[in-house]
């Protein structure tokens, strides 16, 4: 009970300081002052303070499994393990925006501490913007999602997180996730103040780098832990479903990879400036259109929370708000910068980027387009639709060639004006990858011209990034590093897609079904008992015809708060391939449907998400830039 | 007449806007082959001609109806004003269930005869995709 208290307390009282702290930003702004007064230091440290007592203590309602407070009551259970009663704390609506407001309050700060070196002016209006983001947050939390609601009289027990979040992939997933969605807020703020205070230039270029740097490495570990989660949880048997809560976070980080690359040229050339602050606009604005297609219930996915209208019209106005200050000071106050304009030759650095841009670009506009029509369609003729994969594959996977290749040049290249060096090695390097594209595919039943092409390029860009690893040693690791993994990426995805193979049926115990490549055996299922759920372990004997023996453990778990049944794949790793294996019973029948999956190159795909982050780790500390 | 710098600006330009109004011809095209349109049963019955396109079809499990087989499913959706028979052989999500909502994809061979491919999965029991309240006439 305390606990609730002092977290609905202190949750007002960051509102007030919150408050406090603008309008002492607004009398820092207008004194003559050099420096930022340290007030408003310390008064962006208390706000933060007190958000983070607020989470704190919910976090402590749900580990003492307070059902006096209504999110608790809804989202857990005393059985539940101490571990997911603390991740159950962002499992939900509630609680979730409250981890939004504690990143927004501690960005902010963070960028307070981290931005001395640069003009006070330019400081005082990002916390400006950046308060009328978490003014509207504070609001909108107190108003229509406050996580401290009081239950009377008080329930004995409450209705259990949903088991599926149960998972230390989703667990840590959000927070992960959100240190990249809000992070962009950052972004947004800065870019407006500069664009306000005539301060877009290269030493801003390079400050809010890291800034870029920092959303973008924790998006893409966010979206990857979703992945790994729908791989081994849902039991559809892939990593990307083109869902569309998956599409919403993908979208934001297009626009931020496009927007890490356009700001190295504003750092070297002092060009593009208009597109990075369009950009950065839009970065943020696709997060919270994110937060507010999945919060107010319009998509049909596995993240719908329930639904409550209050809520998205609240987004909805919030987003329009943000968007119009946006364009607002965008088109009032942004100056051409054209002093400094070189010309720029076709054949640069700042033109390739230009094109990895333009395709960006396109890749977004597909999928925002296939996220929203069907919300668009249904709202103007009542007809309902979905967009599936196929949509998605036909238009992105053949602007793949040419982007790879593009990818594969344009590191080469030098800024201002370029030749290409080493035509020849580049063309035998090329003609290595289709003779290796087209000896590894020529076995398989895949269309073999386009994917030869399409695999070509991958490995096109792979040699290319290894050979440029060798010849300049650590110059430019970092980019060297994330154009490896994003080969990787493709190929791996190119390999899973042409070798993977799957067997679907439904069987008895003791029964044997028998296929091309061997046979599986169902020897027995057995029924175990634990505090939150029952578990039927299904062993299963797969004789494949090398006459290699595995046995796999599928799991079906009845949780029993709330009762839900999952699954829980039984799936082994090795470097070449995953074997997958997941069971599903029908309620009162006596066969299990079990759907077996060969995965070629699967761990792959997550190893190069790692390395193209890690990649961008290793940027954010580099001392220098390359000259 | 005029200068190379604005020949080439206005090349340039009509380029741009070429291949803008390609990739959205593009993209309108595929939206138009890969949509997938939602009917309830009784929608279905009231259907003019039968397209060979693929549809969803959601609604209720009827009770009593799924039968199980080694390489497939039989069940049948209905919207308590009309029904129709599905076959399907794939992976069954774990919230299938008599008596439960459900979403099936695949093709229609007749009125009452539906070829699931993919029978879409549920995460939480309370939780009832909206079409499928809709085609049985839940508020």
């Amino acid at each position: 009970m305390l606990a609730n208290q002092i977290g609905y307390f202190s949750l007002i009282l960051g509102l007030v300081f919150s408050i406090l702290l603008s309008v002492a930003s607004i009398k820092n702004f207008n004194n003559n002052n050099k420096n930022i007064d340290h007030r408003v230091l310390s008064l962006s440290f208390l706000q933060f303070f007190f958000v983070v007592v607020s989470f704190l203590g919910l976090i402590f309602s749900f580990i003492n499994s307070d059902f006096g407070n209504e999110t608790v009551f809804n989202n857990s259970h005393t059985t539940k393990p101490l571990f997911y009663k603390i991740s159950g704390t962002w499992g939900n609506h509630e609680g979730s925006l409250l981890l939004w407001l504690l990143v927004l309050t501690l960005f902010i700060f963070l960028f307070l501490v981290k931005s001395s070196d640069q003009p006070k002016k330019y400081r005082v209006l990002t916390i400006l913007f950046q308060q009328v983001i978490i003014i509207g947050f504070f609001l909108f939390i107190l108003k229509t999602s406050n996580p401290f609601n009081y239950l009377f009289p008080i329930p004995n027990e409450g209705l259990g997180l949903n088991p599926i979040l149960q998972d230390p992939a989703l667990a840590i997933h959000p927070p992960i996730l959100y240190l990249g969605y809000v992070g962009s807020s950052i972004i947004f703020s800065s870019a407006l103040s500069a664009v306000t205070q005539n301060y877009i230039s290269k030493d801003w270029a390079l400050h809010i780098k890291k800034w870029i740097l920092v959303s973008w490495i924790f998006l893409s570990l966010g979206i990857m832990l979703g992945s790994i989660w729908a791989y081994y949880e849902l039991g559809w048997g892939g990593f990307w479903f083109w869902d569309p809560v998956e599409n919403v976070s993908l979208m934001p980080w297009l626009t931020l990879t496009a927007l890490l690359h356009c700001v190295l040229v504003l750092e070297r050339r002092l060009v593009l400036t208009s597109w990075v602050v369009i950009l950065s606009i839009a970065t943020f604005t696709l997060s919270m259109c994110g937060t507010f297609l999945v919060r107010s219930g319009i998509l049909n996915s596995v993240h719908t929370f329930a639904n409550d209208p209050e809520r998205g019209i609240f987004i909805l106005i919030f987003l329009f708000v943000l968007v119009f200050l946006s364009l607002g000071v965008f088109f009032l106050f942004h100056k051409e910068n054209n002093k400094n304009s070189n010309e720029i030759f076709w054949l640069s650095k700042e033109t390739s980027i230009l094109i990895n841009n333009l395709f960006m670009m396109y890749f977004l506009s597909v999928i925002l387009i296939g996220t929203i029509y069907p919300i668009f369609l249904d709202v103007i003729s009542n007809q309902k639709i979905s967009v599936g994969p196929p949509f998605y594959h036909k238009l992105i996977v053949p602007f793949l060639i040419p982007f790879l290749l593009f990818m594969s040049i344009g590191p080469k290249l030098n800024w201002v004006k370029s030749k290409i060096k080493n035509k020849f090695e580049l063309i035998i390097i090329f003609i290595i990858s289709v003779f290796l594209s087209f000896f590894i595919l020529r076995k398989s039943n895949a269309d073999l011209l386009f994917n030869t092409v399409l695999i070509s390029s991958a490995f096109y860009l792979f040699f290319v990034t290894i050979k440029d690893m060798f010849v300049k040693k650590l110059n430019n690791f970092s980019q060297s590093l994330a154009h490896l993994g994003f080969s990787l990426l493709i190929l791996s995805i190119l390999f899973n897609s042409i070798f993977s193979f799957e067997i679907i049926t439904n069987i008895k115990v003791g029964e044997k079904f028998t296929f091309k490549k061997g046979n599986i055996f169902f020897e027995k299922i057995e029924k175990n008992e634990n505090i939150n759920y029952s578990s039927i372990i299904g062993h299963f004997k797969i004789n494949d015809n090398k006459g290699k023996i595995k046995h796999l453990k599928p799991e079906l778990r009845i949780y029993n708060q709330p009762i839900i049944i999952t699954s829980e794949a039984d799936i082994k790793t090795t470097l070449f391939s995953d074997t997958f294996l997941v069971m599903n019973a029908v309620k009162g029948k006596e066969y299990f449907n079990i759907r077996y999956q060969i995965k070629a190159f699967m761990i792959w795909i997550w190893i190069s998400v790692l390395l193209i982050s890690l990649g961008g780790l290793i940027s954010l500390f580099e001392r220098k830039h390359e000259k | 007449m005029y200068g190379k710098k604005v020949k080439l600006r206005i090349l340039f330009l009509t380029l741009i806007l070429a291949s803008v109004a390609l990739f959205v011809f593009l993209i309108l095209q595929s939206l138009k082959e890969n949509v997938v349109y939602f009917k309830s049963p009784s929608e279905i019955k009231s259907l003019v001609k039968i397209n060979k396109k693929k549809i969803r079809v959601g609604g209720m499990v009827k009770e009593k109806s799924i039968i199980i087989d080694t390489d497939k499913v039989n069940f049948i959706i209905t919207d308590f004003k009309n029904e129709i028979n599905v076959t399907y052989s794939g992976v069954v999500p774990n919230l299938f269930e008599e008596g439960k909502g459900v979403v099936a994809e695949g093709f229609l061979k007749d009125r009452s005869y539906f070829l699931a491919t993919k029978i879409l999965a549920k995460h939480d029991e309370n939780y009832m995709p909206p079409e499928v309240k809709e085609a049985i006439g839940e508020k």
